[in-house]
C-alpha cells in the first residue's frame, strides 16, 4: 500500500518534518557529480497534468529520474479527454498500465482525492484549483529552514504572504506548512483578494505596516485576469500598495528572506531586481524543489512497506 | 526477553584499540587510508577508530555514508534515510575502510559499497565491524572484527561504546 500526499493538513506537522529531514538526504544526492540513486528502480510515476504546467512538471520529472523511477506524462492537450473521456476512465486506464504513483494537477478542487479513491497507486497533489499545492509549501518551508538554519522549527518567525490570497493554492498550502512549523503568518492583500473565510489568520491591507518586522516576505504572482475581473484597479496601483519596490526593499530587515513561487511578474509584485536583494532566495526555491519532490516521491513509494511484505527482520545490521 | 551482556564497555574499548592496530598493520601505515562509518550504527565506531589511529599513528579522514537509498529491500520494509552522508575526502585512489557496528546478512554492506561507488573509485575497500554475528546472505566477509558472536537469526544484537548485548 502506498501513501499519498494530498494536502499539508493531512500530512500534519510530524509529516512535514519527516519530509524536510528526508530532503536533506536528497539535497546531498543533488550535490554529487552524478546526482542519481537507485532508490525507486522499477517504480513508474505518471505525471497527469490536466492543467498546463511546465515548471512543476519538469521539477517532478527531474526528481523522479534522480531516484531512477520510470516516468510517463499525460498532458491534456494530447489526450482523449478532448474526446470526452471522463477523469475516472482516464485514471483507471493509466493505472491498468501499471503505475505506482500519480502526480496530478487539476483545475478542480478535490480532484486528487477522487483519484486517490479510484486507484491503489500513490497520489501526489501537484495543485488542485485554488485549493492546495503541498509540494510548493514543502519546498518553501525547506528553503526557509536551510536559508535561516532553522532545523528546530519556525517558532517566533514572522512571515507575511502578500498578494492574491483568494485565488492562490500556494498561499493556502504554504501558510499551513509554516503554521505547522510554528511561524506567525500574516496575509497582506486588498479585501477583494482575500478568501471569504479568514479563520484565525492575521490579515492586513497595508504592507507598509508590517514590512520592517518580517523574517520572510513571500510575494504571490499577480495574475492579469484579476484586472479584467475588477478586483484590483490597475497594476500600478497594486505595485504601489502591495509590491516590493526599492523603497520597501530598503526597509526590510537585513536577514529578511524574499520568496516567490514563480514565475515572477517583473515590475508588478517584484519591482526591484532580485539580484539586488540580499535576501532573495527565489532561485534556491527552484533548486530545493527537486530535493523536496524527491523526498515526497520516496516517502510515498518507499518509506512505507508493501502490505504484502512478509519480511520482519529489523532494517539495521 | 532476557538481555545478556556479551562485551563490557572496557571490552569494547580494548577491541577498538586492537582493531585500530590491525587496520594500520594491514595497510602498513595510514597513507591513503580513510574511515567511512555506515549510518547510523557505524558512525560512532568509525570516529572511535579514527581517534585511536590518530593516537597510535597519524590522523586519517573519517566520514559517514547513508546506504538507505541503495538498499535492495526498499518497499519490503520501512526505509528511512537515517542521516546525511558526509564524505569530506576524495574517494578516488583512497583505501576506504567501511565501518559498521554489526555484520549480519551483508546487505547493508552491499548497499554501502554501491553508495561509495557513486562518489569515486577507491583503490581498495576493507570492512571493519565490532560484531560479526553470522547468517550472511551475500558473499561478503569482514577484514577486521572486534568479536565473532554466534547468534540465532531472531536475536537482537545491540552494540554501543557502553558494551554489546544480545536479546
Amino acid at each position: 500500500m502506498s501513501a499519498s500526499l494530498l494536502s499539508i493538513d493531512e500530512l500534519g506537522a510530524a509529516g512535514v518534518e519527516r519530509i524536510l529531514d528526508l530532503a536533506d538526504t536528497m539535497a546531498e544526492v543533488n550535490r554529487r557529480p552524478n546526482p542519481k540513486v537507485p532508490a525507486l528502480r522499477g517504480k513508474t510515476v505518471c505525471f497527469a497534468f490536466f492543467e498546463d504546467s511546465t515548471r512543476t512538471r519538469l521539477s517532478f520529472d527531474t526528481a523522479a529520474k534522480r531516484l531512477s523511477a520510470d516516468t510517463m506524462t499525460f498532458a491534456v492537450s494530447q489526450s482523449s479527454l478532448s474526446k470526452g473521456e471522463s477523469l475516472k476512465d482516464t485514471v483507471e486506464t493509466i493505472a491498468a498500465m501499471g503505475v505506482d504513483a500519480f502526480v496530478i494537477r487539476h483545475r478542480s478542487t478535490g480532484a486528487p482525492w477522487l483519484v486517490d479513491g479510484w486507484t491503489n497507486a500513490a497520489v501526489v497533489n501537484a495543485g488542485d484549483g485554488w485549493h492546495a499545492h503541498p509540494t510548493q509549501a514543502l519546498l518553501d518551508a525547506y528553503t526557509v529552514r536551510t536559508s535561516l538554519n532553522r532545523r528546530d522549527g519556525f517558532d517566533g518567525l514572522r512571515f507575511a504572504i502578500a498578494g492574491d490570497i483568494k485565488h492562490s493554492r500556494v498561499a493556502r498550502s504554504t501558510t499551513a506548512a509554516f503554521r505547522a512549523l510554528g511561524a506567525d503568518v500574516t496575509w497582506v492583500a486588498p479585501q477583494t483578494l482575500l478568501p471569504p473565510s479568514i479563520g484565525d489568520h492575521h490579515v492586513t491591507d497595508r504592507l507598509d505596516d508590517v514590512i520592517e518586522e518580517l523574517d520572510v516576505l513571500y510575494l504571490l504572482r499577480m495574475q492579469n485576469e484579476r484586472m479584467t475581473e475588477a478586483l484590483v484597479p490597475n497594476l500600478r496601483e497594486y505595485t504601489a500598495r502591495f509590491g516590493l519596490t526599492a523603497e520597501r526593499a530598503a526597509r526590510l530587515a537585513p536577514q529578511c528572506l524574499v520568496m516567490h513561487p514563480g514565475p515572477v511578474n517583473r515590475g508588478v509584485e517584484l519591482a526591484v531586481d532580485p539580484a539586488e536583494l540580499p535576501g532573495a532566495v527565489i532561485n534556491q526555491q527552484v533548486t530545493n524543489g527537486i530535493a523536496v519532490r524527491m523526498a515526497v516521491l520516496f516517502d510515498c513509494l518507499a518509506a512505507t512497506p508493501d502490505a504484502t511484505s512478509e519480511l520482519e527482520r529489523p532494517v539495521a545490521q | 526477553m532476557n538481555t545478556k551482556q556479551v562485551l563490557s564497555a572496557d571490552d569494547v574499548r580494548r577491541a577498538t584499540t586492537r582493531m585500530a592496530h590491525e587496520i594500520i598493520e594491514r595497510n602498513q601505515g595510514t597513507a591513503g587510508v580513510a574511515l567511512l562509518g555506515i549510518q547510523t550504527g557505524g558512525v560512532w565506531l568509525a570516529e572511535a577508530l579514527g581517534a585511536e589511529i590518530a593516537r597510535i599513528d597519524t590522523p586519517v579522514p573519517v566520514g559517514s555514508v547513508d546506504a538507505s537509498l541503495y538498499r535492495d529491500d526498499i518497499a519490503l520494509r520501512p526505509v528511512t534515510p537515517a542521516a546525511v552522508s558526509d564524505i569530506g575526502f576524495d574517494v578516488d585512489g583512497a583505501t576506504v575502510v567501511l565501518v559498521d557496528d554489526v555484520l549480519f546478512t551483508g546487505r547493508t554492506v552491499r548497499a554501502a559499497l554501491d553508495a561509495l561507488g557513486d562518489y569515486g573509485r577507491p583503490t581498495s575497500v576493507q570492512l571493519a565491524v565490532m560484531v560479526d554475528r553470522g547468517h550472511r546472505e551475500l558473499p561478503i566477509r569482514p577484514d577486521v572484527v572486534g568479536k565473532n558472536l554466534p547468534t540465532s537469526s531472531t536475536e537482537d544484537v545491540s552494540v554501543t561504546a557502553d558494551g554489546v548485548t544480545i536479546a
